[in-house]
């Protein structure tokens, strides 16, 4: 702005002696205006970030070596006790299981799906906007409405899901008896919402690709599901990442969906169904009463995603700076982390 | 404006050049073949995917409890009665519709009017003026975005308890008043669009720093400014896990409505997927008329929310 401060300045110096005193006034008040301004713009975010996200992360952690309880508030320093009580808990392991089950069942098919439906809408479509909205319309559902929706559809008896498969000659499946099954069920919803929006993040990174690239390939004779494999995907690598890492954090701290999947809402009788974030919530506001445990779930699921997000982060830098990225993905790699686990 | 620009800073050079190939090639016409009926046929399906779950909401409230629990499909078409259980729904006085919808309007409006505020003030400093410790205060910013600042509920709930803020709205909206991306969606979107000239030339007139960026960076801001504004508002319409904690049922939003549904009336079916309906309705108007830019706002990186 020094720039700029001269620029502004220049007049005065040339203004007439006897009005020196009032312009030096405004033009100290010009000085301080460009000197403090920019510090003046970010300090709402600074200052409200360090209260409603630094501190509070970091109080997590005195919690969590206290006997803390919701009512009585705080208590004695007990140390490590409160982990070594959360590990020793079958419950605890129960939940991380079930966590990155779901997690695997949401991420996996989710991403090939995406880029299938990503890969449709890159085709010359008459009305693309329509098919665009068209897969997104999911995504303007809240995930407790979704998970409600889907409760009936995979409800055991006379659910839709069931009435289907008995029609069909199979046995029906027990969605909430069957570990598996509710985890299937679960990460149904979560794909349900977010693959049209994942595709379209595909979808721009696809439109990105260097269109040469195919007309070379047409004159070397590969057809389409070549190009497909041979250039696409490779093309779209850093996006890939981008979308698996994204729902990482997502998916590790799944709740709305698992809450709404019965009546109860704590993830079944045998806690089949329960992920790490429901078991941090059962924790504090259930029975127990206990936020000095639950700050130590907390804390350790965040270093977990925190420990998956920096070993993503290298795998992502490895793979942009070996080069055929687009600056795009280059960008979205930094900003990946987390934003949706914000949410 | 041309939106070759737009998409160069926000999608990246590779996608702006994509695009304006795009634009060529349909002038030229032809040169790519249009798609196959399979193409179409598969989309259709995937459509259908989208849209049953919401039309099979409105089948079971149009139909009675009784069939519900002996028929998967108790009838394959809406009907009147969907009404009745609207009413219901809205006349509960165990539900709180009105305060509900009202509670999310405000909660939704107040945070994204922040989130844009602050991001685009905090996105003019960083884009467009210098000051020392510019460059590692925006490299905290984006850190930030890495830190999965949900997992603080602990510490945040008992601080709203020590003001006495448990069951208020203020307890929903003042955590989220900022957001890291935010700022650096701005900062991206400034720093590429915003040229030096204007906000000099504003200086030169003698404009403040506040009214440069009020009448210069805030106009200049407003197509990034409004997709982050639209992208806050679904996030916040939808969020369930901290109003879940923090509000109760006496003074409820939508999502908080979805569960006290399901546990008041978790037998009677048609009026708890009626209600569902009826809670996801908002914001299914509102997509139809700002569809379109979601899909742009996500197609030039807008990332989740």
């Amino acid at each position: 702005m020094a720039v700029l401060t001269d620029r502004r300045s220049a007049p005065d110096s040339g203004a007439p002696q006897r009005e020196s005193r009032r312009l030096g006034f405004s033009q100290r008040l010009g000085r301080w205006d460009v000197k403090l301004s920019p510090y003046l713009y970010i300090s709402p975010f600074f200052i409200l970030f360090a209260v409603t996200g630094l501190f509070p992360l970091g109080y997590t952690a005195f919690v969590s070596v206290h006997e803390w309880s919701l009512l009585g508030g705080q208590g004695e320093f007990v140390g490590m006790q409160n982990f070594t009580d959360v590990l020793s808990q079958p419950t605890f392991w129960k939940s991380l299981t079930n966590t990155l089950s779901i997690f695997l069942l949401s991420s996996v098919p989710q991403v090939v799906l995406a880029i299938t439906i990503a890969a449709l809408l890159d085709q010359n479509l008459r009305s693309a906007t329509f098919w665009r909205m068209g897969v997104l319309i999911p995504y303007v559902v809240a995930p407790v409405a979704v998970s409600m929706i889907f409760g009936r559809l995979f409800a055991d008896q006379y659910g839709l899901i069931n009435s289907v498969l008995t029609m069909i000659g199979l046995d029906p499946i027990a969605w909430h008896g069957d570990r598996l099954a509710s985890h299937v069920a679960i990460a149904t919803m979560v794909n349900y919402r977010w693959l049209g929006y994942n595709a379209l993040i595909f979808l721009a990174a696809m439109q990105a690709v260097p269109r040469d690239l195919y007309e070379a390939a047409v004159i070397d004779g590969a057809g389409r599901v070549r190009q497909f494999f041979s250039i696409t995907v490779p093309q779209i690598r850093a996006t890939i990442i981008f979308v698996v890492i994204t729902s990482t954090i997502g998916g590790l701290q799944i709740f709305d969906e698992v809450r709404m999947y019965d009546v109860y809402g704590l993830g079944g009788a045998d806690q089949n169904w329960m992920t790490t974030v429901v078991y941090l919530y059962d924790l504090a506001w259930g029975d127990q009463h206990s936020l000095g445990r639950a700050s130590a779930v907390a804390w350790m699921l965040f270093l977990l995603i925190v420990v998956i997000g920096f070993v993503n982060f290298l795998v992502t830098r490895q793979i942009s700076t070996s080069g055929s990225t687009s600056k795009k993905s280059r960008r979205k790699s930094a900003t990946t982390s987390m934003s949706r686990g914000n949410a | 404006m041309s939106s070759v620009a737009v998409t160069a800073q926000t999608a990246g050079e590779g996608a702006a050049r994509a695009a304006a190939r795009r634009r060529t090639r349909k002038a030229s016409g032809g040169a790519n073949r249009r798609a196959g009926w399979i193409v179409y046929a598969l989309l259709g399906i995937v459509l259908l995917i989208s849209v049953f779950p919401l039309y099979f909401t409105l089948l079971l409230g149009s139909s009675d409890p009784v069939e519900i629990s002996q028929n998967a499909v108790p009838q394959w078409l809406p009907d009147l009665s969907l009404f009745t259980q609207f009413r219901t729904v809205i006349e509960s006085t165990q539900i709180n519709f009105w305060l509900a919808l009202t509670n999310s309007l405000i909660i939704a409006v107040v945070v994204s009017l922040a989130v844009v505020l602050f991001s685009t003030l905090a996105g003019f400093s960083f884009a467009k003026l210098r000051f020392r410790g510019r460059g590692p205060l925006l490299v905290f910013v984006i850190a930030t975005m890495a830190v999965p600042t949900q997992l603080g509920v602990i510490p945040m709930y008992i601080l709203m308890s020590d003001l006495g803020w448990i069951g208020k709205l203020q307890a929903v909206i003042v955590p989220v008043l900022v957001s890291a991306f935010g700022v650096f969606w701005m900062t991206q979107y400034l720093s590429e669009s915003l040229p030096y000239e204007l906000i000099e030339a504003a200086r030169v007139d003698g404009a403040s720093m506040i009214r440069t960026f009020w009448s210069i960076a805030l106009p200049a801001a407003r197509p990034a400014a409004a997709m982050l504004g639209l992208f806050t508002f679904v996030q916040q319409w939808t969020n369930f896990f901290w109003p879940s904690i923090v509000l109760s049922s006496e003074n409820p939003t939508l999502p908080l409505v979805v569960k006290s549904l399901q546990s008041n009336y978790f037998v009677d079916y048609s009026l708890v997927m009626g209600g569902v309906f009826l809670v996801t309705l908002p914001l299914l108007v509102i997509f139809a008329f700002v569809g379109k830019q979601l899909v742009a706002g996500i197609m030039q990186g807008a990332v989740k929310g």
